[in-house]
């Protein structure tokens, strides 16, 4: 789980995806990107308004910083019902 | 080399048995969606990944050991097929139910992201028959079975599970129950 640190902390290409219709707010995701993800009132990730989402309000598409491409790749491994995934940025 | 053979199988065979144990309590544990003391969510999922995977290792090592021991007379067919076994058969083929299960529950969670979530998670319902299943085995086959160690440490083990499975089906079980309505299993 050893995170790579880089010195740029810049987004890079891809945006994590959270599937809603999946996620079962068991609060993985939250724990490895806490930068990234935010966790509702009931347990459910969401972008952090801060971290530089595309749209405005784009809550479920998570800009990922190149340093927390391991982290993210870990998400998506790990989330107990596959609710997530990379996607390149459009 | 029968005598080392004999006490590898009977030592593994306990090992695999306990680290199963503790696979299962923590895989309860991630299924709550709930962190322990220490260990964060991820944490407790890779601790469960990995101690079911030392499990299985170790079963390797008791299977392959009594196979090269003489006494036990395993043959290839009683690695897959239960019940043939010339000791104890019904208690040795247990123990061949319970690799059938372990490989299958393995292979499928090792598997789980490219087989979809149904299909992983049946077949890892199965490891509630796998362990008892297994402590059956172990109780009935096993040199040490019925030594009075051997039944301290069942029973502690299956009180755990027990309560981690009166638990699981409780209605507080899943994190934020309390602020979520409407949600089944
Ligand atoms: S790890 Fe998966 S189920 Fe858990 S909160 Fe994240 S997306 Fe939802």
């Amino acid at each position: 789980m050893a995170a790579r640190r880089f010195e740029s902390t810049g987004s890079t290409g891809t945006l994590l995806h959270i599937d809603w219709t999946r996620c079962d707010g068991r609060g993985l995701c939250t724990e490895l990107l806490g930068d990234q993800l935010d966790r509702d009132e009931w347990g459910y990730p969401l972008a952090r308004v801060d971290s530089g989402s595309l749209e405005a309000r784009d809550r479920s598409n998570v800009p990922i910083p190149a340093d927390q491409q391991d982290a993210a790749a870990d998400a998506v491994a790990l989330c107990p019902v596959q609710a997530l995934r990379l996607v390149p940025r459009p | 080399m029968d005598a080392a053979l004999w006490a590898i199988g009977r030592g593994t065979g306990v090992v695999g048995l306990v680290a199963l144990t503790l696979a299962v309590l923590l895989g309860i544990v991630t299924r709550s969606g709930r962190p322990l003391p220490g260990l964060p969510r991820f944490a407790i999922t890779l601790v469960h990944r990995n101690l079911s995977l030392v499990a299985c290792v170790f079963v390797l090592i008791h299977v392959v050991a009594l196979f090269f021991d003489s006494f036990a007379q395993l043959t290839l067919l009683d690695f897959v097929v239960p019940f043939f076994g010339s000791f104890l058969p019904f208690w040795q083929g247990l123990g061949t139910v319970a690799v059938d299960l372990l490989i299958a529950v393995t292979v499928t969670a090792l598997l789980r992201n490219r087989l979809g979530l149904r299909a992983f998670r049946l077949v890892h319902w199965l490891t509630y028959a796998l362990w008892p299943i297994a402590l059956a085995h172990a109780i009935g086959n096993g040199t040490d079975g019925t030594s009075p160690w051997f039944l301290w440490l069942a029973g502690i083990s299956t009180l755990a599970v027990v309560a981690a499975l009166s638990w699981r089906v409780s209605a507080r079980f899943v994190e934020f129950r309390s602020v979520r309505t409407g949600e089944t299993s």
